[in-house]
This record gives structure tokens, sequence and C-alpha cells, in this order.
């Protein structure tokens, strides 16, 4: 990939609102190169979209999230994706990923309160054709998400001057 | 008295008086700091949490860690293609001011001088001073981009002249040596036969073009003691770790200077250094890279204010002219705290040929540069509009062109507001 390419994607992967011209200041390119560069990302699919990282618990959200283990038996021709399709087809499934090790498909599933994620796995995901069990993990705190720490940043502790 | 004379005669820091200021007042963006912004990388610092459980507290020995020197001689032929000896060529030190102060002390009879290219770092002519010897300040300017005339350097060489101490990339003005002026320079120290005292504290933030260490000319490793460390780089200003490296006459005369005086660097931090030479650099690299798109950013951003920089090719500072406001470097920066609350340092802090000039670092997020640029920029536009005031009655600007001399003209660019 070219260096501007993957510098720009950087910038924007810190800080996805940082204007295109400033961006353009910081590599030392125009700006219109700087929007051409983002285009061609965008169509090419190295930028899928853009999100904003939520801290929702001190909004107050209580809403809760939770990391499922999923056991299937794999099937001729499909493996494991038509069972992977049934489960991320709901709205309250967040992620899907197929992982080695003691199980096989990892879940993460959003809903508004304990009782409702736990109903929806005994009903909806325990119930699916292969799937053989189902292990709830309850998000308690959040430490690190994308790289970003989300625990309160550091202070900056330097002197406010210094030769 | 009871204080020495030579203590006595050097004036306080310029930079202290400021730093008071600055510490009463609150909502200040500081640009004010000499050091990384980044906490030292974690691999590092569990390195020496490692260190510490497993009980290494003693002394090292005088020279250092022989495993570290190891590690800093392949550094330094990996990164700038000098070759030392680890036993008898490298010595660590606590921090580059302590290898400072010892090149100066071994190599300085009393009433030997030293030339010092001007604007520099604060502590060189105190330090040459402590030591018995007579500092030599070379002015330079913004019209040769800061970088050192050899010809100045070349008429100020007396009998007496032993060294010459440079540091480059510069601060506090980013500048660097092309090649071609460090050979001019390595041709002018081998036919006065001098020393060169070589501060490389920022070689790893050079962004422009490699960096030439002056040990790497051809018969100036001989002659060269470089000084180099971790602070900047590795962002490790507080573990205070460092390292001389240069011939073994002069290593073996900094080494007993140390030896009695600081016995050694702490251990952890040496511990620490060890982890930054062998798996460091991939992080350094990266925040090298941010400082680089900072440097970009805000050179651009004072530019467009009317506040002339040269792009700084090394270093984490920029070193615009602040002329065109009509403004002297302590008023600038004095005015610019008092009514904007950004923390800079006026150049005179480095020198009588920091006039003019104030010293800013983007050791910063770009979000407080950008705040810090915004904020200069209201002030400016209220000197404009002082400035403008001053000359009711006649035509816009015209006295005050008088006043400021030929750069008012950058003034102009910036929009008056009301």
């Amino acid at each position: 990939m070219e260096n501007t390419v993957r510098r720009v994607l950087e910038i924007l992967e810190r800080d996805a609102r940082t204007p295109p011209a400033d961006i353009g200041a910081m590599l030392g390119v125009d700006e219109a190169e700087v929007r051409r560069t983002i285009q061609e990302c965008e169509r090419k699919k190295f930028i899928r979209r853009y999100k904003t990282i939520v801290d929702w618990e001190k909004t107050g959200d209580d809403s809760v999230l939770a990391f499922i283990d999923v056991r299937v038996s794999p099937a001729r021709e499909v493996g494991f994706d038509d069972v992977a399709a049934r489960i991320y087809g709901f709205p309250e499934v967040v992620a899907v990923n197929l992982v080695s090790g003691g199980y096989d498909l990892q879940v993460t599933v959003r809903g508004p309160s304990l009782k409702d994620v736990a109903m929806f796995v005994a009903e909806k995901l325990a119930t699916i054709d292969r799937v053989n069990s189902t292990t709830t993990h309850f998000l308690l705190r959040r430490y690190k998400e994308d790289g970003e720490v989300l625990v309160e940043p550091e202070e900056d502790r330097r002197l406010a001057v210094t030769p | 008295m009871r204080v020495s004379r030579v203590v006595d005669s050097i004036p306080p820091s310029g930079i202290r008086r400021f730093f008071d200021i600055v510490s009463q007042m609150e909502d200040v963006v500081s640009l004010g700091v000499g050091e990384p912004d980044f906490v030292t990388p974690f691999r590092i610092r569990e390195a020496a949490i490692y260190s510490l459980e497993r009980g290494y507290t003693q002394y090292t020995s005088n020279w250092g860690l022989l495993e570290l020197r190891q590690e800093v001689a392949r550094l330094l032929a990996r990164r700038y293609g000098v070759e030392y000896r680890p036993e008898s060529e490298i010595l660590i030190t606590v921090g580059v001011s302590e290898g400072l102060d010892l090149a100066l002390r071994a190599i300085l009879n009393p009433g030997d001088e030293v030339l010092i290219p001007e604007p520099c770092y604060v502590s060189y002519s105190p330090c040459a001073l402590f030591a018995g010897g007579v500092p030599v300040p070379i002015a330079s300017d913004a019209g040769t981009g800061f970088r050192v005339r050899i010809e100045a350097l070349e008429a100020a060489v007396t009998p007496r002249t032993r060294a010459i101490l440079i540091n480059f990339p510069n601060n506090p003005t980013g500048a660097t040596l092309r090649r071609a002026d460090l050979e001019r320079l390595a041709a002018l120290a081998q036919r006065r036969d001098l020393i060169v005292i070589s501060d490389e504290i920022y070689a790893d933030l050079t962004y422009d073009g490699e960096h030439v260490s002056m040990a790497s000319l051809p018969g100036m490793r001989d002659r060269t003691i470089l000084l180099n460390g971790f602070s900047k780089a590795f962002a490790m200003t507080g573990w205070r770790i460092a390292y001389a490296a240069g011939p073994p006459d002069l290593v073996a005369a900094m080494t007993k200077i140390h030896q009695y005086t600081m016995l050694c660097a702490s251990i952890v931090a040496q511990k620490a250094a060890l982890e930054a030479c062998r798996n460091g650099e991939p992080e350094m690299e990266k925040m090298v890279r941010q400082y680089d798109e900072r440097r970009r950013f805000f050179v651009k951003g004072l530019n467009d204010l009317g506040l002339e920089c040269q792009v700084p090719e090394g270093a984490f500072y920029v070193f615009p002219s602040i002329r065109s406001t009509g403004l002297s470097s302590e008023e600038f920066a004095e005015s610019l705290l008092m009514e904007q609350r950004v923390a800079v340092v006026p150049g005179t802090a480095f020198g009588a040929s920091g006039e003019g000039h104030v010293r800013c670092s983007y050791a910063y997020s770009i979000d407080s540069i950008r705040e810090a640029l915004r904020r200069i920029e209201r002030f400016v536009a209220g000197r404009r509009n002082q400035v403008d005031r001053g000359t009711e009655g006649q035509r816009d600007g015209e006295r005050a062109d008088e006043r400021a001399g030929p750069e008012r003209k950058h003034a102009a660019a910036v929009p008056a507001r009301v």
C-alpha cells in the first residue's frame, strides 16, 4: 500500500473527524489529494465506515453486553456458515466470529437487561439446529476497545515549562 | 559571600521565572515543554518492573551494565553507522546532561575556551563555566536556518580554544546540519585541532533525510565525544539514562569523574534502556511519525497566521519569528500567556541570538496544537488592531511598517478583528 494512503488511514483511525485540510497539513500534501485518497479508500472498502466509540456507561445507559461461546456441529458442504447466518440475522447480535479452541462461534449480544439477553440465548440461540451448547459471559467492565483505553486517560504530568 | 563566585556569576534561568508564572495559572495551553507527551512505551516500563521483581537493586559497574553498553554499540552501528567498543569506548550516564558535564570537565583546563553555537540548550554555557572554561557563544540566525556558520566559528578560534559544542537536531530551533555543513565543521576541527562535543539527543527525531552523526565523518571519531540517550526518542526523560561514546582516553577520563561523583546510573533505568535498545524501535518510530505530522500541521498553522517559521527538520520544536508583532521575545511570550493563556518560551532563554523568536514545542496532541493556534491567532489579531489604533490619522499600518521593519508584511496577512 502506498505510504500516503497508509498515513491517511492511520490518522483517520485515531480520529475519523480530522478535517482533510488538517490531514493535508500533517502529511505535507494538498487537501484535494487527501480527499481523493479518502474517496479512493472508501471506494476500495479500505474504509468500511466511520463509527463512534461511545462510552455508554457514562450516558447512563444500562443495557448489557454478553459474549456467548457457542458450540456447533459443522455440516457437510456448509461447515458453520449456515448456523452463523442464522445467528447474525438477529438484530440483538452485534458480532459473530468463528474461532479455534474450546468452542466454535463467538457471539456478542446486546440487550436492555440481563434477563432479556438470557432469554434471547435460551429461546433463540440455544434452539438453533446443530447448536450443541452455549456459555454466556456478561460484560462487567470495558478497559480497552479498538486500541483505545477507555478508563480515564492519564493526565499530563509534565511540568508546564521545561528547557 | 558564601556562594562561589562562579555559581554566583551565573544568572538564574530565564525559563524558571516563566515557569513560576505559568504554574500559578489555570486553563493554560502549554507549548513550553521540552519533553515528549508520550509515556514511556509499556514494554519498557514492564521490563523495569520485572527487573525490580527479580531484585536488581544494586550498583552496577561504573561504566554501566556491559550488556547495555553492548546493545548501545549495536544501536549506534545500526542507526548511525558508527562503531564503538563497548568495553572501553561507551559510558552510561545519568542523562545527556551528565555526559555533557563530564565531557567538559574531562577536557578543559582553567581558561580554555569552548565555542557554543547559539541559540542552544540552556545548560551549555553554565556547564562550561562550572568546568572552569570560558564559553564563547557563536550567534546564528534565521537567515542560515539557524545552522551555525563555519566562518563565524573559525573567526572565534583562538589558541585557547579546546572544543566546539554542537547540538543538531537543535533545541530550540529544530535545525539540523547537512552532511556538507558537518564536513566543513569537521575540517575546521581537524585544522585547528579541536574536540567536538556533539549532543545528538534528538538524532532519532530527524524528519527530512537521515541524521548524520559527527562521529561518522572520516577522521572525526577520534576527536568527537558523542552524547545521546533515551529521553527523547523513547520518551524516557524521567529515567535519566543516556550514554557517551568516544575515543578511549576521553571516555576513560569522563569515567574517572563519573565514578567519583555519580558512581553509576540507576540500575532500573539501565534495565529499561536495555529493553528500549532491544525491542523499542518500532514504538519509537511510531512516535516519530506522529511528531512529524504535528510538525507539518503546526508549521503550516503558524505561517498561515503570519508568524513566519522555517520547517524545522528535527527535534520537536518550532522557532517562529515574532518580529511581525513588533514585540520582543519576552514581551510576546508574557503577553501571550497573560492574554490567551498559551505558554511558549522566549527565544532569548537560549541565547541573545534567539531574540525575535519564541520556542514552541509540538510534543502535544493535534487537538492541543489546534487550540493553541486558535489562541495565538486571536492574540496576533489583537496586536494588529492595537498597532492600527496607534496609527490613527495615517494610512493603515504605515508607521507600523517603519516600526517593525520589512517583516511587517506578514502581519498584514492576519485578518483584523474587532
